[in-house]
């Protein structure tokens, strides 16, 4: 009995996959390495002599390996945050959820109003006097500035995700752990270090996976923002699969994706384990 | 105990929600398309401004058809999918010859009695014979055609090199007005070009710069005149906004006055000059070595394989292709007639800048059409792609040009061998388009 | 960090001078917080008044430079432009049947997974979490035209049911995961106390555990109706004449003039902060309450 039902509460969310995304997702691997019937890695060859294929897969590691970590350590802190019961906490709250409402092409358009060089930023800088034309910060040959306004725009879009997840684990975590912890004169780097993040761990796994799973896929912002001037590898499976009208090609970007999405997971399952015993 | 009571009450109201949704989510939602008729699918005038300012017009001109729009990448699958199921839900389509032409393989109805049945309307040569699609049959019937002209405001004007006529500028006169329009703008560039993800810079490479510079498109794609052109592209690009691998429609650039002249399609420069039009001139596209080279957009409209109506599908196609209707979508969504239709003087003022320039554009006396190409089908995006890798080498990574050209034209030859097609204007329709 | 009196100020022997450095201290850390509050406060909101003052500012206003915080004219017409238009009414009605649908099934489906992940210790586990990724981790556009291939031959093509399920796939990653993390921090003695007392296992899972789950959730469902309502493409690839708001309207809202791309930006903003305002109360239902 105990080892039946697991799976009976799984059977309807498996059904539901393989019933919608099986066959699919299934045509699509073997597209990536078939060509009239035939097994061919020729699709792969034109991938990888794309002058943007590389580019993006540079991109996209640099991008997720900056921005999760940060919006790790933000959303943490935020949660800590609000655990302090600040004033207005509960205004706080709902304006650093907002951002989670927000479609990835909206908050692109939003970067875009002021990052752009006559945006909102550009205007402030020559308003105060401290630049005559403003800064160039989408500018092709500025690899940095673009790197830069990605990583802020997407630290703004999808820092909620992991804030949200957060927040609801913290508040599982019984107040008398912390608060006996600070009887024994723990600082409060020690009850974070030895009670908090512990405890946090099946949240913070789960952030992590999703987090990283998400922001593979995120490009919206980037295209908004720099073109395809920072391509990224979502960007290129829409490029092959809806411009060039190549889905072979688009599966195997794809796949590509997939199977970094798929190795951070597992890596994540592995290290971030959720506490035996600790509950 | 009260709580339980409580507890399956909620429990109740909850069941009883999930029982509505269930019998609720079988029914289809609420129609989207207005008027519920016929469903005419179409991947032009997508904004909703566009779409709306169409939608009235097409209200007047027949009643029972709905315009849905669609970004032109799921559009082809749309279609494909539909037809490939059996169970086609559009009534008409509507799109670039570039969306139509790859669903001329048995995805679109034979329209070719439906052009006969039209009469001739004056539809240019080179349309009919783009909608053959490379076939002997007509697919789509031309709706209406568009070009690409320069657009420049008073600012940027002013700094043309004397003794320039604006309106026969050649490639080298249009170098030195932007060299003298940053050197009087403190060496911020004033010219933009749209090389954004969306932006159409590669239809001036291969529509407009090549031709002038070689004559032809693909066939001398690697030749020494065009190494010329690419290197005259690298000095423009220098003094071109760097901004301009994020401008996709030239028209916002313009009127925010980031930049002051800008080359682009006729639509997306349209808005440019409505604010205050006497401050604005609309300039045909600059002429090379070999004459002025110009391309032409054509827009068709094509009717899908087991359509929904397709008696409808005919009267909409007959009814659009009146010279009223066309001269009516010129002033609701500025795509200039596909058939012969007399101009009226009294248009709006950012159109009618657009219909001079592009009127002097055609009838240029050293003028080269080009078309986009023919009968590539689904393959066609790469062709555009070869242009714009080209571009990005060249021009933005400032690889070397002749290893660039050589590089990308086996890229171009190996898609003409898959498909061993004739070229297509400007270059000569030999039996298998080769670059040379 | 926490209200409770100090074990400094409740501890007395005798009565040595007040130590007020505790006191200044912890003043000091709540000026701390509250400064970092409102940075943070200003990073999140900022943005979306700028995008709203874009939304409202008249054409002219938006092409002036440097822009001055506050529009120098306003103009509604491109917000209303976007109310007004052919089928936005009803699409925000499908948007809205197609998120409550697909919270409510992804809760349906994902919840009990998301239970079993959290109380039961089986083989295959982690193939399971990482089978229920394969369809966040694969770009769906990969798969759009099977997906619209299907659905036209089950004839539900064109419908919200068929939205409902490509976005009730698309959440069931977040739903199961999510739910599992919380449901795992419940503890079983709760668990097993209400069974003892009498409770079945489905009623002692449905008194106990969800209430004590509610925030975790309300956060998968706040994911899960963000997800539909911001999901352009399979939206769009599913259906044709009854469309949801993203795929009426933001399909091409990037290629709009400036002023409708915020206009735009901002009018599918505005649902969507309302429905957040709505959830967010039961987010935190569970601040301050001594539960355990």
């Amino acid at each position: 009995m105990r080892l039946r039902s697991p799976w009976l509460l799984l059977l309807p969310s498996i059904v539901l996959m393989l019933a919608l995304f099986g066959w699919p997702l299934v045509q699509g691997v073997l597209s990536a390495f078939t060509d009239d019937g035939g097994f061919t890695f020729a699709h792969w060859e034109r991938l990888f002599g794309d002058p943007y294929f590389l580019r993006a897969l540079r991109n996209t590691l640099l991008l997720i390996v900056i921005v999760v970590p940060v919006q790790v350590v933000l959303a943490v802190g935020m949660a800590l945050l609000m655990q302090a019961r600040p004033r207005f906490a509960s205004g706080h709250f709902y304006l650093w959820c907002v951002p989670l409402a927000i479609s990835e092409l909206a908050a692109g358009l939003v970067w875009l109003s002021i990052f752009d060089n006559r945006g909102y930023l550009n205007s402030l800088l020559v308003s105060l006097g401290l630049s005559e034309n403003g800064v160039q910060w989408l500018n092709y040959e500025n690899t940095t500035t673009m790197l830069l306004t990605v990583v802020i725009a997407e630290l703004w879009r999808a820092t909620s995700l992991v804030f949200v997840i957060v927040v609801a684990g913290v508040q599982m975590i019984p107040r008398e752990y912390d608060e006996a912890a600070q009887v024994f004169g723990a600082t409060f780097w020690q009850r974070l270090r030895h009670v908090t993040l512990p405890l946090l761990g099946p949240s913070l796994q789960v952030a992590l996976i999703l987090r990283t799973i998400l922001a593979l896929q995120a490009f919206a912002v980037a295209q908004a923002l720099t073109g395809r001037d920072f391509p990224l590898l979502v960007g290129e499976t829409y490029e092959w699969y809806v411009v060039l009208q190549n889905p072979a090609v688009a599966s195997a970007v794809a796949l590509v994706v997939l199977v970094i999405s798929l190795g951070t997971a597992v890596l994540y399952l592995r290290t971030v384990r959720q506490p035996e015993g600790v509950r | 105990m009260p709580a339980t009571g409580l507890d399956r009450r909620a429990f109740l109201r909850a069941a009883g929600l999930g029982a509505l949704a269930l019998s609720a989510s079988a029914c289809t939602g609420f129609a989207t398309t207005g008027n519920g008729g016929m469903i005419f699918l179409s991947t032009q005038f997508r904004p909703v401004d566009e779409a709306e300012a169409f939608r009235s017009l097409l209200a007047r001109t027949v009643s029972g058809v709905s315009y849905v729009t669609i970004e032109d990448g799921p559009f082809a699958g749309q279609v494909r999918s539909q037809i490939d199921a059996g169970s086609t839900q559009i009534g008409l389509l509507g799109g670039l010859h570039g969306d139509l032409a790859p669903l001329a393989d048995g995805y679109l109805e034979d329209v070719t009695d439906v052009l006969a049945a039209l009469g001739d309307r004056g539809w240019p040569a080179e349309y009919l014979e783009l909608a053959k699609a490379g076939t002997d049959r007509s697919w789509y019937i031309p709706w209406a055609n568009a070009s690409y002209v320069l657009a420049a405001h008073a600012d940027a004007l002013q700094h043309l090199p004397s003794g320039v006529d604006a309106n026969a500028l050649t490639y080298d006169d249009f170098l030195d007005w932007a060299i003298a329009a940053r050197r009087a703008n403190g060496n911020r560039p004033m010219l933009g070009l749209p090389a954004g993800p969306e932006g159409l810079l590669h239809r001036f490479t291969q529509g407009y710069l090549l031709p002038s510079f070689t004559g032809g498109q693909i066939t001398t794609f690697r030749s020494r005149e065009a190494a010329t052109a690419w290197e005259y592209l690298r000095e423009l690009w220098a003094n071109c906004s760097p901004t301009s691998t994020t401008y996709d429609f030239m028209q916002e650039p313009l009127e925010t006055g980031e930049v002051g002249m800008a080359w682009d399609h006729v639509v997306r420069l349209v808005d440019a000059p409505e604010r205050d039009p006497r401050n604005w001139r609309m300039l045909p596209s600059p002429r090379g070595p070999h004459g002025l080279g110009y391309m032409a957009v054509v827009a068709g409209l094509a009717i899908p394989k087991d359509s929904t109506d397709p008696d409808l599908a005919r009267r909409t196609i007959d009814e659009l292709s009146k010279p009223h209707t066309q001269v009516g979508l010129l002033r609701s969504n500025s795509f200039f007639p596909a058939v012969a239709a007399e101009i009226p003087q009294d248009l709006p003022p950012a159109i009618k800048l657009e219909a001079d320039a592009v009127k002097r554009q055609q009838e240029a006396a050293d003028s080269i059409l080009s078309l986009p190409p023919v009968g590539l089908g689904t393959r066609e995006g790469e062709v555009s792609k070869v242009f714009q890798d080209t571009f990005r080498s060249i021009v933005l990574d400032r690889a070397d040009i002749r290893t660039t050209l050589d590089g990308q034209a086996s890229v171009l030859q190996g898609i003409l061998d898959d498909l061993k097609v004739p070229c297509w204007a400007p270059d000569p329709a030999a039996e298998r388009c080769e670059v040379m | 960090m926490s209200t409770e009196t100090r074990p400094a100020e409740t501890t007395e022997r005798t009565l040595p001078p007040v130590d007020t450095a505790p006191l200044r201290r912890r003043r000091r850390q709540a000026a701390w917080v509250q400064a970092a509050c409102v940075a943070v406060t200003l990073f999140m909101a900022l943005p979306i008044v700028l995008i709203g003052l874009s939304a409202i500012s008249s054409r002219a206003a938006l092409a002036e430079f440097p822009k001055p915080f506050l529009p120098s004219e306003y103009s509604f017409d491109t917000l209303l432009a976007f109310f007004e238009a052919t089928g936005t009414v009803p699409a925000l009605g499908n948007s809205v049947l197609a998120g409550i649908y697909t919270v409510f099934w992804s809760l349906v489906v994902g919840a009990p997974a998301g239970y079993a992940l959290a109380r039961h210790a089986f083989r295959g586990k982690d193939a399971y979490q990482v089978f229920i990724l394969l369809v966040r981790a694969l770009p769906i556009v990969v798969l759009s035209v099977p997906l619209a291939t299907m659905f036209l031959r089950l004839d539900v093509y064109d419908t919200v049911f068929a939205v409902t399920l490509v976005h009730t796939t698309l959440a069931l990653p977040t739903t199961v995961l999510i739910t599992a993390s919380i449901f795992v921090s419940v503890p079983t003695d709760l668990e097993e106390a209400a069974q003892v007392f009498g409770c079945t296992r489905w009623q002692a899972a449905r008194k106990v555990v969800v209430p004590l789950a509610l925030p975790g959730l309300a956060a998968s469902s706040i994911f899960t109706f963000v997800l539909s309502w911001n999901e352009i493409l399979g939206a769009t690839v599913v259906t044709l004449g009854h469309r949801t708001l993203p795929a009426q309207v933001l399909t091409a809202l990037d290629e709009a003039s400036t002023a409708y791309r915020f206009a735009g930006g901002f009018a599918l903003i505005l649902p969507a902060l309302v429905f957040i305002a709505v959830m967010r109360r039961y987010l935190v239902n569970m601040w301050g309450t001594t539960l355990r």
